[in-house]
């Protein structure tokens, strides 16, 4: 009976110090996560951060949505945001839990998806354009004409990221529409250019970064960030901003509703609205982030990247992707699949 | 004496039962819980972005053959859709084809081995299996890329001047599937091989049939369980494909597998997956009963006079 009660003793031990070790489990999108920052974020505070991968917004949401996920934090597009909301998935946030709070910038701060930030943090942000190897194809680069109409060059060299909402909404600004616009002369424009245009790509994949760099796609629909890190190892590669119109998006950190590590996961948002930290995230994945003053401690080849600072005469053609409202999805779902057939 | 034997029996059976009940019943739930998770779903309304609305609706079965224009709102036959599934299936056969052509000759050769040397041989076949599916797959990217091991040989050799571009086309989404689903035709065919009597072989040549008819009216017909057997365990898996079109084919045609997955993430129209799913499963039980009648037919209608 003592023995028995030795080893039961021993055992919650081993358990207990098991639990000693203190973490956080994020959810957020692959290759996305810079693991210096989560290095050193255990150095500060002794919590092991676990990421978890997921590759589209609502892969992301199906399986929160379903439960039992384990998750703390999550990184929603903005588009999403206001959905997390509506469907409880996300906690409104304790402000006296985040000193750093004021460090969002101005302009990241009364965001149409989230207003006064009181549910969302910044992660990172960013625009969907064209990436074009220049050496392949030397004309003009800052169109959607690059996959919508696409030049001699680049026929059958082309990719174009499978990102629904991403894709569709290039075309409806290139055929002179809003953003998941309902106006059917528009999307009839839309469906039909997209589909005469699919026989010159390539393909519809994810893996840009890559694929930009080896040389198996001459151009693509790729994210400015992605884009930045291919032309650092392929210096031809370039990124185009569409003239005719181009999504701009934000992804925000968010705590989960049933999160069970919340002290911790409000020990991470405080981390990553400090400065040199915010800088450190912006430094792997080559996007920009929402937090000012960061900007002096991002890397150099970043400060002057014409792919992460907008130049100016193309500021005016991005936009932010509002939520789609049911109907418009229905729409860009049809046109995706009739593209996909 | 008899009535004693006979309860006895009958209590043997009743043991029996009642030791495999907790298996049964464990199989039942697990097999056909889900299954009626995905039925039930697919006769409910979509949600506004994602899940399911716990009323009564048809639109995911309507949704699977007719798909209402959006231009001017009339529901027709959804094209779309069934060149999807035309393709898979179309995709499927030709796996089945391609894995015969190449897994026969190869079971052959293992099964005309001396008895010692087959084990060795049957464990080179199972060595792809030791890697993870989507790292094999990726790894026939490697070779198929415009910039891989095919092109840069050929090139190098001067057999062609340009890279040819075989990576993301069905061509690429057929090698990779044939490729995967090699060894388990190849298995089947092996284990139905081996128990092929050689002496039937001679009895053929001895009546002078030719090569190809000792082929045709002898061997194929005794082999046929393992060729109907590999077939369906081809065939089969072949149809739910998602790895193999997705790397290897671009992404740019999908297959039902993609198209279910579609509908569960960036369409948002589950009941239509749910739907879709449950028509891939009756695909595959009418290509089994399809099997398991040849089966029935090849059985009773042997003897050739």
């Amino acid at each position: 009976m003592k023995k028995t009660l030795a080893t039961i003793a021993a055992l919650m031990a081993t358990t207990g110090l098991a639990q000693a070790q203190e973490v956080l489990n994020l959810f957020n999108w692959g290759n996305y996560t810079n693991p210096d920052l989560l290095t050193k974020f255990e150095e500060e505070t002794g919590i092991k951060v676990v990421v978890t991968d997921y590759d589209s917004n609502d892969a992301a949401l199906a399986k929160v949505e379903a439960g039992g996920h384990g998750f703390d934090l999550v990184v929603p597009s903005a588009n999403y945001v206001p959905i997390w909301t509506e469907k409880g998935l996300i906690a409104e946030l304790d402000m006296s839990k985040l000193a750093n709070h004021g460090n969002i910038a101005p302009e990241w701060m009364d965001v149409p998806w989230d207003p006064g930030r009181k549910y969302s943090v910044p992660w990172q942000w960013g625009s969907t354009g064209v990436a074009v190897n220049t050496s392949v194809y030397s004309g003009d680069i800052n169109t959607s004409a690059i996959f919508l109409d696409v030049p001699e060059e680049l026929k059958g060299k082309i990719n174009v990221v499978p990102e629904m909402n991403d894709v569709v909404n290039l075309a409806i600004f290139y055929y002179g529409g809003e953003p998941c616009t309902e106006d059917l002369e528009v999307l009839k424009k839309v469906r039909d250019g997209l589909v005469a245009a699919k026989p010159n790509w390539i393909s519809m994949d994810y893996g840009a970064t890559e694929k930009l760099t080896n040389n198996d796609w001459a151009a693509s629909v790729n994210w400015n960030g992605s884009t930045m890190r291919a032309r650092l190892a392929n210096p031809p590669v370039q990124y185009g901003y569409p003239k005719e119109g181009y999504p701009l998006w934000m992804d925000s950190v968010a705590l989960l509703s049933d999160a069970q590590n919340v002290e911790n996961a409000y020990k991470f948002l405080d981390f990553i609205m400090v400065p040199e930290n915010a800088a450190l995230i912006s430094a792997f994945a080559r996007y920009a982030n929402g937090i000012a003053g960061s900007d002096e401690f991002m890397p150099n080849e970043m400060k002057d990247a014409p792919e992460v600072v907008v130049p100016s005469e193309f500021k005016e053609a991005g936009h932010f992707l509002p939520t789609c409202s049911p109907k418009a999805t229905e729409y860009i779902t049809a046109i995706w699949t009739e593209l996909q057939k | 004496m008899s009535r004693a034997e006979e309860s006895q029996r009958r209590a043997s059976a009743r043991n029996g039962w009642l030791l495999s009940a907790p298996a049964l019943v464990l199989l039942a739930l697990a097999a056909s819980g889900p299954l009626l998770i995905v039925f039930v779903y697919s006769f409910l309304e979509k949600g506004q972005y994602g899940n399911v609305i716990w009323d009564f609706s048809l639109d995911g079965w309507v949704g699977i053959l007719f798909s209402r224009d959006i231009f001017d709102d009339t529901l027709k036959l959804a094209d779309a859709h069934m060149t999807i599934f035309w393709r898979s299936v179309k995709l499927s056969l030709l796996t089945t084809f391609i894995t015969f052509a190449l897994g026969f000759p190869t079971a052959w050769f293992i099964a005309t081995r001396p008895a010692t040397q087959r084990a060795m041989w049957l464990f080179l076949i199972t060595i792809p299996f030791w890697t993870n599916l989507l790292i094999r797959t990726f790894a026939i990217g490697e070779i198929l890329r415009t910039e891989g091991l095919i092109n840069t040989v050929l090139v190098k050799l001067g057999i062609i001047s340009a890279p040819i571009q075989m990576l993301y086309n069905d061509g690429a989404v057929l090698v990779g599937m044939a490729y995967v689903y090699l060894p388990l035709m190849v298995l089947p065919l092996f284990s139905a091989i081996e128990r092929f009597d050689m002496r039937l072989l001679e009895a053929g040549y001895d009546l002078y049939a030719s090569r190809m008819q000792v082929l045709r009216h002898v061997i194929l017909p005794i082999v046929k369980p393992g060729i109907v057997a590999g077939s369906i365990l081809v065939f089969v898996p072949s149809l739910g494909a998602y790895v193999t079109p997705r790397i290897l084919g671009g992404g740019k045609n999908m297959m039902i597998g993609n198209f279910i997955e579609l509908q569960f993430g960036q369409g948002r129209n589950w009941p239509l997956g749910a739907a879709l799913s449950m028509t891939l499963l009756v695909i595959v039980t009418v290509a089994l009963l399809f099997y398991v009648r040849a089966i029935n037919r090849g059985g009773t209608g042997g003897g050739h006079g």
